[in-house]
């Protein structure tokens, strides 16, 4: 981290020195002439060339983007306004967002990246108009005699330099668009801008990596068949080890009920393997008939981080291993983007899901009628039904150890609206649970900073500042409550969360909100339990104390 | 401050040249009939077209985005208004966004204090000020429908008398005089006043600004200053909505410059973020159902792609495949 990351002294003293959230003196000068500076810390590294050739994207080459010459291909002018005229033919809503803005600035200081950089340009008005300026010519014969009425300006070489930065200090959060009073969405203006400088290989590497290892191996990890089920047994044997209890899932199985999808994180990164844990404890508490497939092996989809063909792309692998396998309905894990994917784009791009049945849990009859379409259940609500029915024997108290916080994954809230189920979960499993500030949390929550295919190691600075409004509401709920668990169901918070609470608040772990359900979950002859699913002990559980309290 | 002077310069012109117009060079049936008469229809068709070609664009994805919990398990309570899930509950949802901007009263400010902590406060002065600028000003042109017809309808008898209830002036004072220019006033200042709305604001925030304080400031001046004849006004403003073509009788050179900026002020709407007005109907994270998994929404463009199927996958992984006891399809 240290190279790519400022220390904490040092970033602390910028913000008490300067205690406004815009940083700088601009009395004299316009966004539109700050120049764009790249350093260490600010940049993802581009597309490996042999990856944008696996995908057939443009203009693989070797590049930085700190070089002076980011060798655009010829007619790269042509080809951005010509992608951009086709987009706004297809989306209304850019159009909308592009026309209706008032720069009224209820959005500018909602943005995560602009209170930790304090950025103008990390302003979502100002985003959007790195976009806006180039589209808008609305008065072209006003702007020749007035020059600068309508603050229009040429595509140039420097512009495509400033989306690639500040495009990738947006992790479409969506933040924003709560604010506006037109709903104006950043993340749709974004994932349009990211569309296009794809068309001219101006790209990310660990966006276009896991997209590639996705396609060819069915997860963002690259994982192959056989180590994928060497991992998630290797967890089975963990489970025993800890609990006594055999857990033998099954793969590629036809005829399964459901069939169980979850990000690939969860099966290889730590510590997304004890979320993994806990719903495979879940399952087999309930005897679930589920099987996980190694084709469809992931939740999560950085398509939707490059363009929304490659969105539906890498999608489509799910209704179609649904069908092979013959299941029911589908059931998905924790993850915040995956759920966007999901919940508003699926089954427009890859349905209609005929051949699956509108989903109905096993364990309590209830009929998912709002999944009747897409037939496929969120865990949150899945585990929340089977609690509500009480289905599932819960000592919270093993959870005793753990003061927890909620953290809500932006794609969740603001884009699929689940607030209720994994706090109702929570609630049930842990005895410790307190809400950071109310404008820090549900539709008002702050991303990890690290979303949208951001969570890059070279990338720590701006992942640290873009992270500090999270880590700062985190903070305030340890001073406060002694919270030292912060739960979430999204990989990239499991990826992501940790590195930041180590910067701004050691002490605070993450977790997923399935590893405290697996912690609470008392299974059917399992032997004593004194340690939770990562072999902390368990407070109250000590060996030789029958005492609980 | 180019931005701030060259929209402020822009409107002084445009007030002047009907003054200078008709005064001297007699134009009064240039700015009394042609331009009013090209500034209506410019209205009316820009408007319509832009939102045609809004219209005619796909909405290809169901985006609402939800703040409030969405309709699922049926004891948990969602949202109607911040979640919707039937279209009668979207509707409440725009509506709640034009006539209450509802979104704009969530707004708070961000604050940095010492020790690196962030707070917010609930920041609510945006939200009354648009408000007072957006009612007073549709209060004003409804009042002013007393001009259209030759008996005054009796809305505009209502709202001219609530308007004036305060009666402190002859002739009676219009509450909304006051605070459209009060708003106007709040609305200007707070772009200059603070660091990041300096910044994001064009010469085309500051232009309508101007031009709507100017159009205000001509009106409270031809009532309560000049006292301008009203009937002549009145006259000329019948023959218009009745089309005539006729030559404008003598009315007061004021009377001319108001019209003239209403006059700029329609022809400038069509073409510029005005046009809000008709995008917040239309914008899609607010307008659509949160249902996009009860209901199938359809992309009329939905492209044809060719993914990696199941048989390509086993194809290159089916020895592997064995070895790890993975069901296969092809021996």
């Amino acid at each position: 981290m240290a190279k790519y990351a400022p220390k904490l002294s040092e970033l602390k003293k910028e913000f008490d020195e300067k205690p406004s959230v815009l940083k700088g003196d601009y009395a004299a000068q316009e966004w539109w002439d700050i120049p764009v500076e790249f350093h260490d810390g600010n940049w993802c590294f581009p597309g490996k060339p042999e990856v944008l050739e696996d995908l057939g994207f443009a203009n693989p080459r070797k590049w930085t983007a700190t070089d002076q010459d980011w060798q655009l291909p010829a007619g790269w002018q042509k080809t951005i306004s010509d992608g951009l005229q086709s987009r706004l033919k297809k989306y209304r809503s850019l159009k909308l967002f592009l026309d209706t803005c008032v720069r009224c600035g209820a959005c500018a200081d909602k943005c995560h990246f602009f209170l930790g950089t304090g950025d103008p340009k990390n302003m979502p008005v100002v985003r959007a108009e790195l976009l806006r300026s180039v589209y808008r010519n609305d008065f072209p014969l006003v702007e020749k005699i007035l020059k600068g009425f309508s603050g229009s300006r040429k595509l140039t070489e420097a512009v495509i330099k400033e989306w690639h930065m500040y495009f990738h200090q947006c992790t479409e959060c969506r933040r924003c668009s709560v604010f506006c009073p037109f709903g104006i969405d950043t993340a749709e203006i974004t994932m349009m801008v990211r569309e296009l400088l794809n068309l001219i290989g101006v790209n990310n590497n660990w966006i276009l990596a896991p997209v590639s290892n996705c396609n060819r191996t069915g997860n963002h990890l690259g994982i192959e068949p056989h180590t994928f089920v060497q991992n998630i047994t290797s967890l089975a044997e963990d489970i025993e080890d800890l609990t006594g209890v055999a857990i033998e899932p099954t793969f590629n199985r036809k005829g399964a009920e459901v069939l169980f999808i979850t990000p690939s994180g969860d099966v290889f990164g730590d510590p997304g393997v004890y979320t993994m844990m806990g719903y495979l404890l879940l399952f087999h508490h309930i005897g679930l008939d589920y099987t996980i497939s190694t084709y469809a092996s992931e939740g999560g989809n950085f398509g939707m981080f490059t363009s929304n063909d490659m969105m539906k792309k890498l999608n489509a692998k799910m209704y179609h291993e649904a069908k092979r396998l013959g299941v029911k309905w589908i059931l998905g894990g924790e993850c915040g983007h995956m759920w966007r994917v999901v919940h508003q784009y699926m089954n427009t791009m890859n349905g209609p899901a005929d051949f699956l049945e509108v989903p109905v849990s096993p364990i309590t009859g209830t009929r998912f009628s709002n999944a009747a379409a897409t037939k496929m259940v969120h865990i949150a609500e899945f585990t929340a039904d089977l609690i509500h029915n009480k289905k599932l024997k819960l000592d919270p108290k093993r959870n005793d150890h753990l003061r927890t916080t909620f953290h809500d994954s932006c794609n969740i809230a603001r884009g699929m609206g689940m607030f209720e189920e994994p706090r109702y979960v929570l609630r049930n499993v842990c005895n410790s649970f307190h809400e950071m500030p109310e404008d820090t949390i549900r539709e008002k929550t702050f991303c990890c900073g690290s979303g949208s295919g951001l969570n890059a190691e070279e990338y720590m600075e701006i992942r640290m500042r873009g992270g500090f409004p999270r880590a700062n509401a985190v903070k305030h709920v340890k001073d406060r409550h002694k919270v030292n668990t912060l739960v979430t169901i999204c990989a990239i918070d499991r990826a992501s969360l940790p590195p930041l609470m180590n910067y701004w608040n050691p002490g605070v772990s993450v977790y997923g909100l399935h590893e405290l359900v697996g912690n609470a979950l008392v299974m059917q002859g399992e032997k004593k339990r004194t340690t939770d699913l990562r072999e902390n002990s368990m407070a109250g559980f000590e060996d030789g104390g029958d005492d609980e309290e | 401050m180019k931005k701030v002077l060259m929209p402020l310069v822009m409107v002084a012109v445009l007030a002047l040249l009907p003054f200078v117009g008709v005064q001297y060079a007699g134009l009064s049936y240039m700015f009394g009939v042609i331009i009013p008469y090209t500034a209506g229809a410019v209205l009316l068709a820009g408007f319509l077209l832009r939102l045609v070609d809004w219209l005619r664009r796909p909405v290809p994805f169901r985006i609402p985005t939800t703040c409030g919990q969405e309709k699922s398990l049926e004891w948990i309570k969602y949202n109607r208004l911040e979640s919707p899930a039937r279209f009668w509950e979207a509707a409440a949802r725009v509506l709640s966004e034009v006539f209450l901007f509802r979104s704009l009263f969530r707004n708070t400010k961000a604050e940095l204090h010492k020790e690196s902590n962030l707070a917010y406060g609930s920041h609510k002065w945006l939200w009354l000020g648009g408000l007072a600028f957006h009612w007073s000003l549709l209060i004003i042109v409804l009042r002013h429908s007393r001009f259209f017809f030759v008996m005054v309808p009796g809305f505009a008898d209502v709202l001219d008398h609530a308007d004036g209830f305060l009666d402190v002036t002859l002739p009676t004072f219009y509450i909304t005089d006051a605070l459209a220019l009060a708003a106007i006033t709040f609305l200007v200042f707070r772009r200059l006043n603070d660091a990041k709305m300096r910044l994001i604001s064009l010469p085309t925030d500051y232009f309508p600004l101007f031009l709507l304080a100017a159009i205000v400031l001509v009106g409270v001046l031809m009532r309560y200053v000049v006292r301008l004849d009203i009937m002549p006004v009145k006259d000329q403003m019948l023959r218009l909505v009745n089309f005539s073509f006729d030559d404008p009788g003598e009315i007061g050179t004021l009377f001319y410059v108001h019209l003239f900026l209403v006059s700029v002020l329609a022809m400038y709407f069509p073409f510029s973020k005005l046009m809000h007005a008709g995008g917040i109907f239309l914008s899609p994270t607010r307008n659509l159902c949160n249902n996009s998994r009860q209901k199938r929404h359809v992309n009329p463009w939905n492209s044809d792609i060719k993914f990696r199927t199941y048989a390509d996958y086993e194809d290159d992984y089916r020895e592997k495949m064995k070895k790890a006891n993975l069901p296969i399809e092809k021996q």
